[in-house]
C-alpha cells in the first residue's frame, strides 16, 4: 500500500507547545479559584489491620479547618455493583474502599480520613491530629506467600483465599506438543513492585454546589471514566457531575483509577466551598497503583527444525489490596508472539497488603514476555541459531490463532523482527569484554473503546476540533493532523481545544494506545461530514449535481474554490457547517514492538552500563513521527528502569521504605545513551491511515532484552527483577 | 498559624512583593502567592527538579528554599524565558524538537539547561546528561531533550569550534 499523505508522516509543531514551554499551560495543581481550600489525607501505617475507632474532634477543632471526612460520610456500597473503567471494570465495592478505608486497612498508605483547611499546612496538622486506634493483622507481601495454605487472609468473602480470579487458556495437545519436542526448557522468574512513575502527583479540586452539581477539576486519563467513578462513589447520576480534564503531567496507566476526586467532592459538599487535594510523592508511591510484582514459570519445547511444539505457562501476579492483578492481559500476551499450536495458560489474580494496583504501559505484558523470551533465548543459544532466526521461524501472522481465542488480522510481527536484524545495531560489533548484546519482542492489543469529535468550519477557512481525550504526549496534533489530511489542509488550521464533559460526547480513556487511533477515527469521520457538507455548499452556488474534492480544492465543470474560499462563503450558502461524529471502533490492531540492547557489566560493582539500545515497533502508521519515536523512546526508558533498578522496598510489616524519587531511582539522563528507534508500517486495516497505536508496546520486550544481554555479559541466568548489581553478584 | 513575613524581590526582571509565612518554600510562594504557575512539583524534596528556578546566579530546587530567602535576590522562572512573544532558542528548540510528551518536567529542563548553555557554550552530550541528571523526566526517555539542548546551543552559540 503506497498511499501519499500531505501532512501525516509530517513532524508540525505540536498545538499546546508554545502554552507548555512558556508554563502558561494549567495542570491540575495549578488550578486557583475563589475561596478554595486545601486538603489534606490521612494514610494507614499498617499494612493489614482492624479500625477499632477514629475520632476527628481534635482535627475538626483546629483554628482553620473546614470539614473532616471518613469512610462513614459516604454512601455505602453495593456488595456486587460493576463501576466500568473504561479499560477494565471495577467493582464499586474495591473501588470505593480503596478510596477510604473501612473496616480493615489492607495496606501502609491506605487512605482512612480526609480533611480540608484554610491551607495544606492546616490541612497536614489536622489530618496529623485524627485519632484511629488499629488492631494490627499479619500481614502478607508476594502472591506465592499469599497462595500458601495459612496466609493472612485480606477479604473474608473470596472464595478462593487471596486468589481473587483463576484463568486458563488451553489450546492443542500439550502432552502430545512437548512429547515432539527435542528442546524443552523451563524457567521461573520473579518481578518486583514498580510504579508508573509520572512526575506530576495526583491532584483533584471539586465543588459541591449547592444545586447539586458537582464540578471536578484534575489531571486525569480519562474525564468520562473519572466522572462515572466519582458518581458511583458518592451515589449521584453521573449527570450531577461534571469532570474538567486539566493538562496531564504524565500517566502511563495510573491515572485512570480515581482516588482524590470523590474525597474533594465530600469534603466541598461539607465545606460549602471548592477543595483542592494534591497528593505528595510518598503518596504517590504508596496511595496509587503500582504495578504488580509477579511470578511467573514458562516452560517451552522446540524440534530439531527450531518450530515451537509447545509452551505452558503459569502465573500469579499481585493484584496488592484488591482484586484485579493485570494477570488477565499477562496471560492473553504471554505467547501472543508466535504461531504455537499446544498451549496451556494459568494465571492466579492474587490480593496481597501492597497498594491496589492499577494499569502501567501494556499492563501485565512485560512480566510474562519476560519469561518467555528469556526461555527462548536459552534455546536459541542450545540449538545454536541466531536468537532472531528462531523467532522468525515461530512469528505470529495473519491467520494464527491465541490461545486466549482471537486470530489475528494483519500483524507486523516478521516485519518488525526483520528490522531488528537488519538494524545498524544489530550487525555492529560489541565493543569489549563483560559487554552483551540482548534482543526481544513483546505484543500488546491497543484498544478501541468510544470517542466523540466535533469539528466547526472558521470563515476564514481554519477549522476548530472539539475533542475530550486528555493529551499526555501530542494527541492534539495526531488528531488535528487527521483532520487536516481529510480536509486538504494544513496542521495549522486545526484549533484542537479538549473541553469537559458537559461539552463533547462520551470518549473512553487516553490509555490503551486507543487516542490516535479511535479518537483519530471520530475526527476522521467528522471530517468527512465535513467534506460532504461542503461540497452541498459547492453545489448549490454553482447550480450543479456533483462536486469533487481533492486536495482542498472544491470543483466541478472548470470552476474551482480552496477550502478557504468556500469556508468565506458558508454564510450565504445556508450557514455555519459543523459536524459531530461518535465512534465504538471494532478494528483495533495489535502492535509489536522489539528492542536490541547492549550492556556492559562491571565484574567487580555488577554495576551495568546500557551502551546501546534500538527500539523497533509496528505502528501500523506513524501519524506524527517524532511523537511515535517519543512513546518508543520513553517506554524503552521506563523499561529498563524496571529491569535494571526500580523497586519497591517492603519491610516485613509492608511499609515501603523507598518512597521517594531519591530511594525509588528511576532512570536519569546520565544512565541512558540516545534511544535509536526503527518505525515499522504494517498498516492495520481497521483504520482508514492504518493507525495501530503505539502507547503501550514498547514496554515489553526490555525486561527480556535486559535479560537477555545480561546473560551474554557474564554468563548468568538471572530469575529475578530488577537485576541490580546485588542481584547481578547473587548477593 | 505563624505571623507572615514581608518579602521584597525580583522575578524575571520585575521587582515583586508578597506576603509568606516562614515556612512556606520558594516553590508555593511562587505558584500559590505570586501565581506564577509554571513552575511545577513533583516531589517537594529535592529529587525531580520540575520545581527548578534560577536564584541569583544558581540554579536551584524551589522547593528546598524557603520563600524569605528570596528576599533582595534576583529570580528567573519559565516565564521569564521568553523575550516578550518571542520564545527563547531553547523553548523554540524543545518544540522543534519534540523534547516535550506531557510537558510537566519541561520548565525545569528549561531553566536548568539555560544555566548549562551559560556556563558551557557548546557542551558534550555527556556534560550534558550529568548537567540534566538532577531532573527527571519519566516520557521521553531523554534521547529528544538532550538534542534539543544541543540544537539550542548551536543556534543560541554558532557551531563549536
Ligand atoms: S519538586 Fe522540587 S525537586 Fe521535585
Ligand atoms: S515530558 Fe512528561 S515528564 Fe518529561
Amino acid at each position: 500500500m503506497s498511499t501519499t499523505y500531505n501532512v501525516i508522516g509530517t513532524r508540525p509543531i505540536r498545538h499546546d507547545g508554545a502554552d507548555k514551554v512558556t508554563g502558561r499551560a494549567l495542570y491540575g495543581a495549578d488550578l486557583q479559584l475563589a475561596r478554595m481550600i486545601h486538603g489534606a489525607v490521612l494514610r494507614s501505617p499498617h499494612a493489614h489491620a482492624r479500625i477499632l475507632r477514629i475520632d476527628t474532634s481534635k482535627a475538626e477543632a483546629l483554628p482553620g479547618v473546614f470539614a473532616v471526612v471518613t469512610a462513614a460520610d459516604f454512601p455505602p456500597a453495593p456488595a456486587d455493583k460493576i463501576v466500568d473503567f473504561g479499560e477494565g471494570d471495577t467493582l464499586l465495592s474495591s473501588l470505593r474502599g480503596n478510596i477510604l478505608a473501612s473496616g480493615k486497612v489492607l495496606y501502609s498508605g491506605h487512605a482512612v480520613a480526609a480533611v480540608a483547611a484554610v491551607n495544606a499546612h492546616v490541612a497536614a496538622e489536622a489530618a496529623a491530629l485524627i485519632e484511629v486506634d488499629y488492631e494490627p493483622l499479619p500481614c502478607v507481601l508476594t502472591a506465592p506467600e499469599a497462595m500458601a495454605p495459612g496466609a493472612p487472609i485480606l477479604h473474608e468473602n473470596l472464595p478462593n483465599g487471596n486468589v481473587a480470579e483463576l484463568i486458563r487458556y488451553e489450546m492443542g495437545d500439550l502432552a502430545a506438543g512437548f512429547a515432539e519436542a527435542t528442546v524443552i526448557v523451563e524457567r521461573e522468574l520473579d518481578t518486583a513492585t514498580v510504579h508508573q512513575g509520572y512526575i506530576e502527583p495526583q491532584n483533584a479540586t471539586a465543588f459541591w454546589s449547592s444545586d447539586g452539581r458537582i464540578h471536578i477539576w484534575c489531571s486525569t486519563q480519562g474525564s468520562f471514566v473519572a466522572r462515572d467513578a466519582s458518581a458511583a462513589v458518592l451515589d449521584v447520576p453521573v449527570s450531577q457531575v461534571k469532570v474538567t480534564p486539566m493538562e496531564i503531567g504524565g500517566g502511563f496507566g495510573g491515572k485512570i483509577n480515581v482516588y482524590l476526586e470523590p474525597v474533594a467532592a465530600m469534603l466541598s459538599k461539607k465545606a460549602g466551598r471548592p477543595v483542592k487535594l494534591v497528593m505528595s510523592r510518598r503518596d504517590v508511591f504508596t496511595g496509587t497503583g503500582p504495578t504488580p510484582g509477579s511470578r511467573v514459570r514458562v516452560k517451552i519445547g522446540v524440534n530439531d527444525a527450531g518450530k515451537i511444539t509447545a509452551a505452558q505457562a503459569w502465573l500469579a501476579y499481585e493484584a496488592g489490596a484488591y482484586p484485579g492483578a493485570m494477570v488477565g492481559p499477562g496471560a492473553m500476551t504471554v505467547f501472543a508472539c508466535y504461531d504455537i499450536e499446544n498451549v496451556l495458560i494459568e494465571g492466579f489474580d492474587v490480593v496481597v497488603n501492597k497498594p491496589s494496583t492499577s494499569a502501567y504501559r501494556a499492563p501485565g505484558a512485560p512480566n510474562s514476555a519476560l519469561a518467555t523470551e528469556t526461555v527462548l533465548d536459552e534455546i536459541a543459544e542450545k540449538l545454536g541459531i541466531d536468537p532472531l532466526e528462531l523467532r522468525l521461524r515461530n512469528a505470529a501472522k495473519e491467520g494464527t490463532r491465541r490461545a486466549d481465542g482471537p486470530r489475528y488480522k494483519r500483524i507486523g510481527c516478521i516485519e518488525v523482527l526483520e528490522a531488528m536484524k537488519a538494524s545498524p545495531q544489530y550487525n555492529a560489533p560489541l565493543p569489549g569484554p563483560n559487554c552483551g548484546r540482548g534482543v526481544a519482542i513483546g505484543f500488546w492489543f491497543n484498544a478501541g473503546l468510544p470517542s466523540s469529535a466535533t469539528l466547526s468550519v472558521n470563515a476564514d477557512g481554519t477549522v476548530n476540533l472539539i475533542e475530550g481525550s486528555t493529551d499526555i504526549g501530542g494527541s492534539r496534533t495526531s488528531l488535528s493532523m487527521q483532520a487536516a489530511e481529510v480536509l486538504g489542509l494544513r496542521a495549522e488550521d486545526i484549533h484542537p481545544t479538549i473541553v469537559d464533559t458537559d461539552s463533547v460526547g462520551y470518549t473512553g480513556v487516553t490509555g490503551g494506545s486507543r487516542t490516535t487511533f479511535a479518537t483519530g477515527l471520530a475526527v476522521h469521520d467528522a471530517a468527512q461530514m465535513v467534506v460532504e457538507q461542503m461540497k452541498a455548499r459547492a453545489a448549490r452556488l454553482w447550480a450543479v449535481d456533483e462536486v469533487s474534492f481533492s486536495n482542498g480544492t472544491f470543483s466541478a465543470n472548470g470552476q474551482s474554490l480552496t477550502f478557504a474560499q468556500l469556508a468565506a462563503q458558508l454564510g450565504a450558502t445556508g450557514g455555519p457547517v459543523s459536524c459531530s461524529a461518535t465512534v465504538n471502533p471494532k478494528g483495533v490492531g495489535g502492535s509489536i514492538a522489539g528492542l536490541i540492547i547492549d550492556v556492559k557489566v562491571d565484574p567487580e560493582t555488577g554495576k551495568t552500563d546500557v551502551l546501546r539500545v534500538t527500539s523497533v515497533q509496528d505502528a501500523g502508521k506513524a501519524i506524527h513521527p517524532a511523537y511515535v519515536e517519543g512513546q518508543m523512546q520513553g517506554g524503552t526508558a521506563q523499561g529498563i528502569g524496571w529491569a535494571l533498578n526500580e523497586e519497591y522496598f517492603m519491610d516485613a510489616d509492608g511499609d515501603m521504605r523507598n518512597g521517594s524519587y531519591l530511594d525509588y531511582r528511576m532512570p536519569t539522563a546520565l544512565d541512558l545513551p540516545m534511544i535509536e528507534t526503527i518505525i515499522v508500517e504494517v498498516p492495520n486495516p481497521g483504520h482508514p491511515f492504518g493507525v495501530r497505536g503505539v502507547g503501550e508496546a514498547n514496554i515489553v520486550p526490555p525486561l527480556a532484552a535486559v535479560a537477555n544481554a545480561l546473560y551474554r555479559a557474564t554468563g548468568k541466568r538471572l530469575n529475578r527483577v530488577p537485576m541490580n548489581p546485588a542481584t547481578i553478584l547473587g548477593l | 498559624m505563624s505571623a507572615k513575613v514581608q518579602v521584597q524581590t525580583t522575578i524575571n526582571n520585575e521587582p515583586v512583593e508578597f506576603l509568606c509565612e516562614p515556612r512556606q518554600s520558594l516553590l508555593e510562594c511562587l505558584r500559590d502567592i505570586v501565581g506564577l504557575t509554571g513552575t511545577k512539583e513533583g516531589c517537594g524534596d529535592g529529587n525531580c527538579g520540575s520545581c527548578t528556578v534560577k536564584l541569583g546566579d544558581r540554579i536551584v530546587t524551589s522547593c528546598l528554599v524557603l520563600g524569605v530567602e528570596a528576599a533582595g535576590e534576583s529570580i528567573t522562572t519559565v516565564e521569564g524565558l521568553a523575550h516578550g512573544s518571542t520564545l527563547h532558542p531553547l523553548q523554540k528548540a524543545f518544540l522543534d524538537h519534540a523534547a516535550l510528551q506531557c510537558g510537566i518536567c519541561t520548565p525545569g529542563f528549561l531553566i536548568a539547561a539555560d544555566a548549562l548553555l551559560q556556563k558551557h557554550p557548546h557542551p558534550t552530550e555527556e556534560q550534558t546528561r550529568f548537567w540534566l541528571s538532577n531532573n527527571l523526566c519519566r516520557c521521553t526517555g531523554y534521547d529528544k531533550i538532550i538534542r534539543a539542548v544541543q540544537a539550542a546551543a548551536i543556534e543560541i552559540n554558532g557551531a563549536a569550534q
